[in-house]
């Protein structure tokens, strides 16, 4: 009845609607037409630009002189923990200048490599233990220990970090509705679409070029996840243990910390993961403000075109992320099980085996390590290099195929590319604006309107336009070919489990690279430009439309299948007319994710030469200059965010028709 | 309705035990402004007053009063705010309106910490979907609300020890929740909340998650430790069967409101409305009805046997059929009041329903 209701109602509005849009297209035709008699419409006018970028730049000078003492305090006190982890497993510890100087060393090798092989097998079996265990010895055997070992120490105090405050922040938003919908739920917004390498602007001038503000900036990227998390794990506990709690006569703080806290123990452990993977990513980014390490690496082969090398230690980063993603997800995995009784040990032993015989063999082995070297370090006889294989296999396919590449390359930037290119910067600011505007009054209202039209108008106020509009065409064809292969291999992975269980270790692995990692191999074969930038966004960010796609069908109740069945439909009615629209809305929250994920990598890829906000931003990071990075960083962010809002707002709509 | 909201003068009488905890004219209202809603009328509203004024009411003026050391039930359909209600009797949810006596003191105006030390010494819940905490076995469990208090763990696990004997769970002290039924999960919930020795003893629907088999035998078990232990017991339930077998006195909600207290006898004997019948009209009658409901006065014919006035008719059905002839009615000093004829028994099994010789 509401249907059929609903229906006849909104007919009119839906071709009023298209008269509208009928005639702001045709309005912003008209501009971009008659671009030479109205060029304040289509280009910002350069003397109406708002200076935010140097307000910023000063608000940066003015903070940096006058809290020097704070940020030097601060780097003074995170130096610890950091040169700790840091000597621990990557520096050896060096006492005394000198003559006098005692080397303490390093953790040895081996005994990692062990102790990692233990904690996996703790938390998933022998399995697990093989995959985690061998990952390290890899690292070990390809020569990049030092610098795998610089990239975890980094890690594994920004974590922790990262996990604290996250609790605390998640914490005070729970306890307090205002502060989660003021403040808390706009930060996490800003800090997850603002593209890495604006964080890393700020740290450098305030921290220096050091492994510490490598950190921070670490720390800040990471906690989002964190703090969604615990707020998330906090609202979901049953209301009848929170019941519980209070029969049981707990106060306020015993109730959060011994009852509610544990309860939300698994959905904690799955932000902590989140938390490691992003921590990763950041550090792997961070090595441009001297967090050294793999990222470092990667980046000095990368600006020396060596791509061998660059490969090789993109491929201990693949290895390090894998074992740490697993491990943490296994571990995520165990505490959502709850816990399995067993014979209770008396003794520290016996209760803890894995952790005691693991620092058993680290102890053991470091100390060997002080009178048998290859303990300490592995000799570089026994190391393997790849990059010789990896150099002779890109100079045979440069060598073969050569023009076929070429061909392609040019043939994609002459005919797709430029096009494409020359029509966005082209485009009126005033009508995109306008454009904007309209699509989020249409989709939710006023607010949701003024919201994206503010936004867009920021970018071009500050002198920006052209970039933004450079930004947008590269990620926008980027994350257009993302979803064309994506949806129809999620399409086909739903209606084929054996295909399903082929792509998702795939997807799984993709999921978790770090996002330079991308880079290397197409930078191999295309060499740098915009192709490269758009195949590596491409691959990076064709992940969410896969799992969403994928998801949204498989998720189709069985019964409304059946249902479909028993009218007759056949298989091709019943795919089009019943699971394909139903999965719509969480198709379309994919395709939200892959326009996300595919604007952080195309900033990245600012690394291989492409001419956008991304490049501003490295500029800016490679002159130290704060306000021009911050602001291309809000630009970058605000693309984001009205992306994200529009396509929310719609599939909010097309959720509520589907009731 | 307001006059089926009293109590039965009979039983009200008879019971000599202490009010416990009682519920005077208690509200809760959802909506804006609620509080302010029900004091300006003095605590009375009608369902349209409510409505009309965008307030949802949950609990409606229920006025009730437990005694010590019995098994109330409080009866009513999802829906019907009996949740609501004991959770306003504990304080969980505060109510909008009226008192909350415990042993006379008005809950309701103590302060939190004598909220928690009430809670921690006196009284219990168990949960229906047994809350008890995923990251702690079944000992630590137990003892988690002695902890709560302060008590070391030594002392503690003595007394949760204690509990898992009591109900039944020794050599699973050492297991985690989920490695449990959802008996043997209940039977934590239960122990744990035995554990602080509480007066008054909550129950929320603790066996509607159970499968039916289990739910009888967790009703037996409940049965035997209140004779050992004998709490003030608010049980609440959705099934009348349950409140039936386990009931001292059952109070029905409908709509938040309270509209019938009374033993199962009275509810199925005397049903207040409609409602009320509806509920006891498939209740196996001869193990609710008590030979006084049935009896007669005596009009001189032989006996077959005596039974007591409090007897349940399933008790002696089959005797006093078999036997053919009216079994006497009497008081503790062995003197007949009246009697029960086999044809009334044989009626009452039936379903048939004749006008009965009265009281």
């Amino acid at each position: 009845m509401t249907v059929t209701a609903s229906a006849t109602a909104t007919r009119p509005p839906v071709q009023r609607w298209l008269a509208i849009w009928a005639l702001a297209l045709a309005a912003v035709l008209v501009v971009f037409l008659l671009r030479d008699s109205v060029p304040w419409a289509v280009n910002y006018p350069t003397e109406a630009v708002i200076p935010i970028a140097d307000w910023v730049s000063a608000l940066m000078r003015w903070i940096k002189s006058n809290f020097s003492w704070l940020t030097r305090s601060i780097t003074a006190v995170l130096g610890v923990p950091l040169d700790f982890a840091l000597n621990l497993l990557a520096k050896n510890f060096k006492i005394g200048h000198g003559a006098d100087m005692i080397v303490l060393p390093r953790l040895s090798w081996i005994g990692v490599c062990a102790a990692a092989y233990l904690a996996g097998r703790a938390a998933g079996g022998w399995k697990l233990g093989a995959l985690v265990g061998g990952c390290f010895l890899y690292i070990a055997l390809f020569g990049q220990w030092t610098s795998a070992m610089l990239t975890l120490g980094l890690i594994s105090i920004a974590v922790p970090f990262c996990i604290v405050t996250g609790l605390f922040v998640g914490i005070w938003a729970w306890r307090k509705p205002w502060a989660e919908k003021l403040v808390i739920s706009p930060a996490l917004d800003l800090m997850q679409t603002i593209p890495t390498f604006a964080y890393l602007i700020p740290m450098l001038l305030l921290f220096g070029n050091s492994p510490v503000s490598a950190m921070i900036a670490t720390a800040i990227f990471a906690t989002p996840p964190m703090v969604r998390a615990t707020m998330l794990g906090l609202s979901r506990v049953p209301s009848e243990i929170d019941d519980f709690s209070e029969m049981a006569g707990c106060t306020a703080r015993q109730k959060l910390w011994k009852v509610l806290l544990p309860s939300a123990r698994p959905t904690l452990m799955v932000g902590v993961n989140q938390v490691i993977m992003l921590a990763l990513n950041m550090v792997i980014i961070a090595s441009m403000i001297g967090a050294g390490g793999l990222g470092y690496d990667v980046l000095l082969a990368l600006r020396a075109l060596k791509v061998g090398e660059a490969m090789e230690a993109g491929l201990a980063i693949v290895a390090l992320a894998i074992a740490l993603d697993r491990l943490s997800q296994a571990i995520a995995h165990k505490q959502a099980k709850g816990g399995v009784h067993q014979e209770a040990g008396q003794n520290f032993w016996r209760r803890y085996p894995n952790l005691t015989l693991a620092v058993a063999i680290l102890a053991i082995t470091t100390l060997l390590g002080l009178f048998v070297p290859a303990l300490a370090a592995l000799p570089k006889a026994m190391t393997l290099t790849t990059a010789p294989l990896w150099k002779a296999a890109v100079n045979w396919i440069t060598l073969n195929f050569f023009d076929m590449i070429e061909a392609f390359r040019v043939a994609l930037i002459l005919n797709v590319l430029n096009p494409v290119r020359a029509f966005c910067e082209g485009f009126p600011w005033l009508g995109a604006v306008f454009l904007l505007g309209l699509a989020g009054y249409q989709l939710s209202g006023l607010r949701l309107a003024a919201l994206v039209a503010a936004l867009t108008a920021f970018c071009a106020v500050t002198g920006l336009w052209e970039k933004t509009m450079a930004t947008v065409y590269l990620c926008g064809i980027s994350a257009f070919i993302a979803c064309l292969i994506g949806i129809p291999v999620g399409l086909m992975a739903a209606r084929s489990d054996r295909f399903e269980k082929i792509v998702t270790p795939v997807i799984d692995t993709l999921q978790v690279l770090p996002s330079f990692c991308f880079i290397i191999p197409v930078v191999m074969l295309f060499r740098v430009g915009d192709v490269t930038a758009m195949i590596a966004t491409v691959a990076f960010a064709v992940v969410p439309a896969i799992r969403y796609t994928n998801l949204g069908i498989r998720q189709v109740p069985p019964a409304l299948i059946e249902a479909a069945k028993v009218s007759g439909c056949t298989p091709r009615q019943t795919f089009f007319r019943v699971q394909l629209p139903l999965a719509l809305p969480e198709i379309m929250l994919g395709v939200n994710q892959t326009i996300l994920m595919a604007l952080a990598m195309i900033i990245i890829c600012a690394m291989v030469g492409t001419r956008d906000l991304g490049q501003e931003v490295f500029i800016a990071l490679s002159k130290a200059d704060a306000g021009r990075g911050i602001v291309a960083g809000l630009a970058i962010a605000f693309i984001g965010i009205v992306a994200d809002r529009l396509f929310n707002a719609w599939t909010a709509k097309a959720r509520a028709r589907l009731g | 309705m307001s006059e089926a909201t009293k109590q039965d003068p009979k039983t009200a009488g008879k019971d000599a035990r202490p009010v416990k905890l009682a519920c005077r004219n208690v509200w809760k209202l959802f909506g804006s402004n609620a509080a302010s809603f029900i004091r300006q009328r003095d605590g009375k509203a009608s369902t349209a007053e409510v409505t009309a004024a965008g307030l949802v009411g949950a609990v409606r003026a229920v006025d009730l009063e437990i005694r010590q050391g019995e098994i109330f039930i409080i009866m009513g359909l999802s829906g019907s705010g009996k949740s609501t209600l004991v959770r306003c009797m504990s304080r969980l949810i505060e109510p909008t309106h009226g008192k909350v006596e415990f042993e006379g003191k008005d809950l309701l105006k103590i302060s939190d910490a004598a909220l928690i030390e009430l809670r921690r010494h006196r009284m219990g819940m168990v949960f229906q979907n047994f809350a008890l905490l995923p990251h702690l076995n079944v000992l630590e469990n137990i003892a988690f609300p002695l902890g709560i208090q302060g008590q070391d763990r030594p002392t503690r696990e003595a007394r949760a020890r204690e509990v898992i004997e009591l109900v039944g769970l020794r050599g699973r002290e050492h297991f985690y929740p989920r490695e449990l039924s959802g008996g043997q999960q209940q039977r934590v919930g239960i122990a744990r909340s035995l554990a602080t020795k509480p007066e008054v003893w909550f129950l929320d629907e603790p066996f509607s998650a159970l499968d039916p088999l289990i739910r009888r035998e967790m009703q037996d078990e409940l049965m035997r430790l209140q004779t050992m232990l004998h709490k003030t017991i608010v049980f609440i339930t959705h099934d009348f069967d349950e409140a039936i077998r386990l009931a001292d006195r059952i109070a029905i909600m409908k709509d938040g409101e309270v509209i019938q207290i009374g033993t199962p006898e009275e509810l199925v004997v005397n049903p207040a409305t409609d409602y009320v019948a509806e509920f006891t009209r498939d209740v196996h009658r001869a193990k609710v009805i008590s030979a006084r409901s049935l009896m007669r006065a005596c009009d001189g014919s032989e006996h077959g046997g005596t039974v007591a006035p409090d007897a349940r008719i399933s008790s002696f059905s089959a005797d006093i059929v078999a036997a053919g002839k009216p079994f006497a009615v009497v008081n503790g000093t062995g003197k007949p009041i009246g009697e029960v004829t086999p044809q009334a028994v044989i009626d009452l099994l039936a379903g048939i329903e004749r006008p009965r010789a009265g009281t």
